[in-house]
């Protein structure tokens, strides 16, 4: 099959590639560009474990053509970082708080759950839940990663405090 | 001899972050930056990928397999069938309970979605355009669903390659669909106390087919190095050692030459403990082609082919006196095991451990008796977190004792109360052949119902039900038993179940320790580091533990039946023990008093009466390389095999409270209490987060989990899209709670944790869906308790009107 060239910022890089039409994002970041944070856990959309950000927005790689993702800008979990190129506070939730068990899921969920602060730097655990719904987690019962994203939006907000 | 004395002893110990410590995860740091590694992230230099055609029929001949368009599709390499394996003796494999399974379909196939042919190409794309193109001639059979039609005279005969067996390998049959007969108990003193029984219940209970689909689906990469002749497996293998001797077996490699590596497994619930055609497929093309081959599952194969869970059709009976005491239990089991008797058991348990039915009661009398039959399905039956076939028995117990509350009119706290095993009686003997380590159930119900406020739980409920509001309050009071096992009754191929543990302390004060089991989300990192930390005094900081590599770490049997923390958690307690007996000797050379002259503090030993004079760990590490007494040897080193004594009893008093819409059967979990017994707790912080996984996957059994099938075999559903995997939105919140009972027979008093949640979790939440409608004289509603389902048992009542 044809190949055609994509051009795209990842993780604040501009990658020049040739891939084929059909080839999907999130084979395009793991076999390509050797970004295996993203996984692969249902090919349908429905597990979130693939999440990257695309353009300031949530995007299910395994679902997104690379060639739509042409001229865009791509964070996945290997790009998230705290302000000092340290951990992320959400990392750091993650790692605090106990959410995250076989950590399959993870990069999906720290990825997605970073979207959200920036849509709501605030959330309740409601809206956290909903936030979240489109990631799935089998280790954790999710309870401990709603707390891992408060801690990491208190941090936040403390941080944005103190520098105002 | 003495470092910074400054430290209290209290500090020396909180500084080890040993057992008790809520230390946080060593794993996290890989995995919250996205660099884990797991297999799908394993590439190696001029790797291929393969996939397989699969069969779109239940039950049908193979008449023809044509390769030749498959083979001119760009980038497709090969297209491997039964024919190619043939020659190899690898187109069938046995499996772990006695049986064989088709690696490939062999003129015929048994379930939808089984494996026919093993394309391989130089990436996914380039073989999916294979997979299309390999075109296979069917002739479809008449097909067996329902389980309870398999030993009809007219049924379909399944497997013609064992037709003319008269065992599978678990003793004898008596139908061409037969796979065993499991009976224990007594049946006459059963019947006996039945017919002279004042109360009987009797229910039949269906605990589905579900399927443990951990987030990460299976899959391996299969190296085969021609120059060394050494095979190389990366793998999703809850058992890596186990599967090393398998493969050994199957292909004749010496065992040398075969180094499975199991690396971050992403969650296995029992679905990663078995041996799979991928695995064998990606090996062969690998010896065939010379290249590494990787073979990863989809989400739907994974559902639709890889080892279900549970499928058993379950008939209980109770017998009581007047007052609710029970005098006999009895049990009649139909257990779908599909196409191929692949279940993962020890195995000279066909029905794994299910004779645990008497639960945390002391009954008098029992009997079980169990038959597995084929279907036209997917083989498994493996044990989805828990052990061996012990959730469906602590289904079936629990719901059986809800039935006889409702029947002789006592609260079914009380009746608990007055069946349970009383904590002088253990060491308890059961009536179908446990040993109870030990236990206080009626301490943790004690605490549990004060916990919640049974007692005003039970007033609202009266009230809510005066207004034809619907409100149930399950209760489940589990026994588990895990840690399997003790070698004289548990062998997995003949090898013995203990579990190793190896450390070595290194000269300056660190060490490494290696053990036969492998996390998939468990923490061992953590946990095990934890234990030996206590046990010689150096810090679980300056401990690494590895596991999953068979060149490297110690034969174990592998992760799964939470068996690791009973029996590799002991091994690493014994063997940190071995280490200590070798430092008190260092450290009386070193003081220059006699051994018996020296007690232990924390990290050090103290010459008993001069608490001044002391050695730590740190120093006698450095002196077993340097400064050792004559005649020793140098290093500081030990292995330990250990063969637990007997299992292991967690046990724990859960109380779920729901509220359910009357007209449109939504249900509503209010509040979900659970109180865990696990012996000694090794690290709080990951015993809750293991509460809390395996509280959401019965939530998600009980709630939502089915793989359905038409009457054609089709598997309905098998995505994510149909297969309930509650999100965070639907999952209630836990509260966790505990009582400590040490094990008495475990280095530590460890029980293990992981798979109560599910055991003790899923009885709760029927028993509470069902106590909903108690006052309707309902007894028992099956599994998932779906929205619709609910709302047809309150239409059939009439409540909605």
């Amino acid at each position: 099959m044809d190949k055609i060239a994509v051009k795209m910022t990842v993780n604040g890089n501009t990658v020049e590639e040739l891939v084929e039409p059909r080839m999907l994002l999130i084979h395009f970041l793991r076999e390509q560009l050797n970004l295996t944070g993203p996984h692969i856990g249902c090919e349908t959309s429905h597990c979130g474990a693939c999440t990257v950000d695309l353009d300031g927005r949530s995007v299910k790689s395994c679902t997104i053509f690379a060639c739509q993702a042409d001229g865009g800008d791509v964070l996945t979990i290997e790009g998230v970082k705290g302000a000092d190129g340290g951990l992320h506070p959400l990392q750091e939730g993650f790692m605090m708080e106990h959410g995250l068990q076989c950590g399959f899921c993870t990069p999906g969920m720290i990825t997605r759950a970073h979207r959200l602060l920036q849509e709501n730097p605030n959330p309740s655990e409601a809206e956290i839940r909903a936030g979240i719904s489109g990631n799935l987690c089998r280790c954790t019962g999710y309870q401990n990663i709603v707390k891992a994203v408060r801690y990491a939006a208190e941090r936040m907000n403390a941080q944005q405090e103190a520098a105002e | 001899m003495n470092d910074a004395a400054e430290l209290t002893v209290e500090e020396r110990e909180a500084t080890l972050g040993g057992i008790g410590s809520a230390r946080k995860r060593k794993e996290d740091a890989r995995f919250i930056r996205g660099q884990g590694n797991f297999v799908d992230d394993v590439k190696l230099p001029g790797m291929v990928f393969g996939d397989f055609v699969r069969s779109p029929y239940a039950h049908a001949k193979i008449k023809s397999i044509d390769t030749s368009a498959a083979l001119a599709v760009p980038g497709v390499a090969a297209v491997v069938t039964a024919k190619d394996l043939e020659p190899l003796g690898l187109h069938w494999m046995p499996t772990l309970a006695g049986d064989v399974a088709a690696v490939l379909a062999d003129k015929k196939v048994h379930f939808q979605n089984q494996e026919v042919a093993f394309v391989v190409g130089v990436d996914r794309y380039a073989v999916a355009d294979g997979i299309l193109a390999v075109e296979v001639e069917y002739e479809d059979l008449p097909v067996l669903v329902d389980p309870k039609k398999a030993l009809d005279k007219d049924a379909p005969i399944l497997r013609e390659d064992v037709v003319d067996k008269d065992t599978v390998g678990q003793g004898p049959r008596r139908h061409p669909n037969h796979i065993f007969t499991w009976e224990v108990g007594d049946a006459d003193a059963t019947e006996a106390a039945f017919a002279g029984a004042a109360v009987t219940v009797k229910e039949d209970i269906l605990y589905p087919r579900s399927h443990p689909s951990p987030m990460e689906t299976c899959g391996c990469v299969a190296s085969m190095d021609a120059t060394n002749g050494v095979l190389t497996v990366y793998g999703t293998f809850q058992a890596p050692h186990v599967i090393r001797t398998v493969v050994s077996l199957i292909t004749g490699l010496a065992e040398s030459k075969i180094r499975i590596i199991s690396p971050d497994v992403g969650g296995g619930f029992g679905n990663k403990v078995g041996a799979y055609p991928g695995y064998i497929c990606a090996a062969a093309a690998s010896i065939v082609t010379g290249l590494p081959v990787k073979w990863i599952e989809s989400r739907m194969d994974n559902l639709s082919a890889t080892a279900f869970a549970r499928d058993y059709h379950m008939t209980g009976e109770l017998a009581a006196d007047a007052d609710g005491k029970i005098t006999a239990v009895r049990a009649t089991v139909l257990a779908d095991h599909g196409a191929f008797n692949t279940h993962a058991q020890p195995m000279k348990w066909p029905a794994g451990f299910f004779n645990i039915v008497t639960g945390s009661y002391d009954i008098p009398v029992g009997h079980v008796k169990v038959d597995g039959v084929y279907t036209n399905k997917a083989p498994g039956g493996v044990a989805y977190r828990c052990s061996f076939r012990v959730t469906e028995a602590a289904y079936l117990i629990e719901r059986l004792i809800d039935a006889l509350a409702q029947k002789t009119g006592i609260d079914k706290a009380e009746i608990r109360f007055k069946n349970f095993v009383q904590p002088e009686q253990f060491p308890y003997d059961s009536s179908l052949g446990w040993e109870y380590d030990s236990g206080d159930y009626p301490a943790a119900l004690k605490k549990a119902l004060a916990a919640v406020d049974y007692d005003g739980l039970r007033k609202e409920q009266a009230e809510k039900a005066a207004k034809g509001e619907l409100m149930g309050i399950g209760i489940a009071t589990f026994t588990e038993i895990v840690g399997a096992g003790p070698t004289r009754n548990c062998d997995i191929v003949g090898l013995g179940m203990f579990d190793s543990c190896e450390i070595r302390v290194h000269p300056t004060g660190s060490a490494i320790v290696r053990l036969g089991t492998k996390s998939q989300g468990q923490g061992h990192e953590t946990t095990f580091a934890q234990i030996v930390a206590t046990e010689i005094g150096l810090p679980s900081e300056d401990i690494v533990v590895e596991e999953g590599d068979t060149d490297t770490a110690p034969y174990g049997l592998g992760t799964y039946g939470s068996r690791s923390t009973p029996v590799a958690g002991a091994a690493a307690a014994v063997a940190a023990r071995k280490i200590k007996a070798k430092a008190q000797k260092i450290a009386a050379h070193l003081l220059e008093v006699g051994e018996d002259d020296l007690e232990w503090e924390v990290d050090r030993f103290k010459v008993k009466g001069l608490p001044e004079k002391a050695a730590t760990m740190k120093e006698i590490a450095m002196a077993a390389y340097s400064n050792i007494p004559e005649g020793m040897e140098h290093g500081l080193e030990t292995t330990s095999y250990y063969d637990p004594p007997n299992f292991t009893y967690p046990f724990g008093a859960y109380i779920c409270v729901v509220d359910i819409d009357r007209f449109t059967g939504e249900i509503k979990v209010r509040s979900f209490y659970a109180l865990d017994d696990c012996g000694t707790r090794i690290n709080p912080m990951v015993i809750e987060g293991q509460v809390h996984g395996g509280l959401t996957e019965a939530f998600a059994i009980s709630m939502g989990q089915e793989l359905v099938f038409d009457e054609m075999g089709n598997i309905l559903g098998a995505s994510l899209q149909d297969y309930f995997i509650p999100t965070a939105v639907e999952t209630p919140e836990w509260e966790t709670d505990f009582t400590v009972t040490p094990s008495p027979h475990h280095p530590i008093g460890a029980k293990g944790v992981g798979e109560s949640p599910n055991v003790g979790g899923v009885p709760a939440f029927t028993n509470a869906v069902v106590d909903a409608f108690a006052q309707h004289g309902v007894t028992h509603m099956p599994m998932p308790h779906t929205t619709w389902r609910v709302w047809q048992t309150i239409d059939e009542l009439g409540l909605n009107k």
